[in-house]
């Protein structure tokens, strides 16, 4: 028995030990279970869609102002919208982790860990484009202004990004706590003034019709945001889920 | 296959374990006991690498943590009381999901083994959500060992399972130790370990309080053998 143990101990040895998985495979396969997982339960996004119209709507109702201000007030309107309703996404989507256990299977794979950090972020991102889709043809028709310029997508895109980027490392801390709910925003919004204030300027920008000039400051600390918060977060997502 | 030198971790103030030597010899399936509180399943987070020891070495299959925690997460597998499953995927996204962030090639061929050594290749399109707790365990068994690993770690596998699922655990369990694998398993249910183990340690007050192997348990009484570790 001992000896037949001995040998099958040393066939697993012998047995091919599976390649270290690439690091962009494995990003893409934590994104693509994310958005498979959320095409079928539809709890995430529908949660956010709701959401998002209803501060539309309220807001709506609340500036029943002159066309001109509606649309002076139009970024600060979209910018809050999307930053409360990624807020939701955000908490949602790590919370499927934690709740079954989830994060130790992630954590347990042999792969870079920044790469399920990648994964996540590239799922929160496509949830919030997604909502950002759906609001702004809806805000377009109750406010009365064409959202669809190029300029202001990119500006969406670019703040989008700097939000799920670092909204998505946050959430990655708050989930293990008992607070999660209530300390994902305390801690988020303050971080992401930057990003918010930057893409509620360059939008203003765009909309106004302002000289490209006068957008570029704005434009480029978005872009420096995006830039230094996912190289922030590549360097110590290791250090976030460690325990 | 598993050396643990003068391990220590602490948690703040906390000292959960307080220089604990352990070491397990390839195709050992060893039973890793003790009350609750003892340090059982931080014990087995530390050997798994989701958690840093404070102090002591700690090596698995040849590597060492938390320095090569790659090399050693791709030779582990663990199964705890909470299955790592999604919910919202059905049997075979799941195990499909693991194996690429395991970097399997031959993907479909190994899903489908793996369904069939655990008992569900006829339910492997249905959400892991309607499944009954018992089911879940044996696929979370087969996710660990979706890519064939040498070193199993298992965390009160049996918690929350009736009867029926104990026993089909039971059957999956042996023929994952049959296979040559190295085994550790903590538990508290000591007829169920006396069965399947091939020795077994007493983790007591962050230590390890007695070691036995199977053979040498006279009459195979493990619970003497328990209550007089933990008294001593």
């Amino acid at each position: 028995m001992a000896v037949k143990t001995q040998k099958a101990a040393a066939a697993v040895q012998n047995a091919s030990v599976p390649a270290s998985p690439n690091f962009f495979k494995a990003m893409l396969a934590v994104a693509r279970k994310d958005l498979t997982a959320e095409l079928r339960s539809r709890e995430l996004l529908s949660a956010m869609l709701v959401f998002s119209m209803l501060v539309i709507l309220i807001f709506n109702f609340a500036l029943e102002l002159e066309p001109d201000i509606r649309r002076k007030v139009t970024a600060g309107v979209l910018w809050a919208t999307f930053a409360f309703a990624g807020t939701l996404g955000l908490n949602r989507s790590m919370a499927i982790e934690k709740d079954r256990g989830c994060m130790d299977g992630l954590l347990l794979a042999p792969v870079d860990r920044s790469a399920i950090y990648f994964g996540k972020v590239i799922s929160n991102l496509v949830f919030m484009l997604i909502v950002e889709i759906v609001v702004l043809p809806m805000y377009g028709v109750l406010y009365g202004v064409n959202l669809f310029q190029p300029g202001l997508l990119g500006v969406i895109l670019l703040g989008s990004i700097g939000y799920t980027a670092v909204g998505t490392l946050i959430s990655t801390m708050t989930v293990q706590t008992r607070m999660r709910d209530v300390l994902l925003p305390i801690l988020l919004f303050p971080i992401a003034i930057p990003v918010l204030l930057a893409a509620v300027k360059a939008s203003n920008g765009f909309l106004s019709g302002a000289e490209f000039s006068e957008i570029l400051a704005p434009l480029n600390l978005l872009i420096v945001y995006d830039v230094i918060f996912i190289a922030i977060a590549f360097m110590v997502f290791d250090f976030v889920v460690e325990e | 296959m598993i050396i643990v030198k003068k391990l220590v971790k602490r948690f703040g103030l906390k000292v959960v374990l307080r220089g604990v030597d352990f070491e397990v010899q390839p195709g050992e399936f060893v039973a890793l006991l003790g009350p609750n509180g003892a340090g059982k399943t931080t014990f087995l987070r530390i050997l798994a690498s989701l958690s840093r020891p404070s102090m002591g070495g700690v090596s698995v299959a040849g590597y060492q943590l938390p320095n090569q925690a790659a090399q050693v997460r791709a030779r582990l597998g663990v199964v705890s009381h909470q299955p790592l499953l999604y919910g919202d995927l059905t049997a075979e996204e799941n195990l499909r999901f693991y194996a690429r962030m395991y970097g399997l090639a031959n993907r479909e061929a190994r899903i489908t083994e793996i369904l069939g050594m655990v008992g569900l290749e006829n339910r492997r399109s249905d959400l892991v959500r309607e499944f009954s707790r018992g089911m879940q365990q044996r696929l979370a068994i087969g996710r660990a060992v979706i890519h064939d690993p040498e070193v199993m770690l298992f965390d009160e596998p049996y918690t929350g399972l009736d009867q029926d699922a104990s026993s089909m655990l039971d059957d999956v369990l042996k023929n994952v130790a049959a296979q040559g694998r190295t085994v550790v398993m903590t538990s508290h249910d000591l007829a169920r370990a006396e069965d399947l183990a091939t020795r077994f340690d007493i983790l007591s007050r962050g230590v390890i309080a007695a070691s036995a192997a199977q053979k040498d348990l006279q009459g195979g009484n493990l619970l003497d053998f328990y209550r007089k570790a933990l008294a001593g």
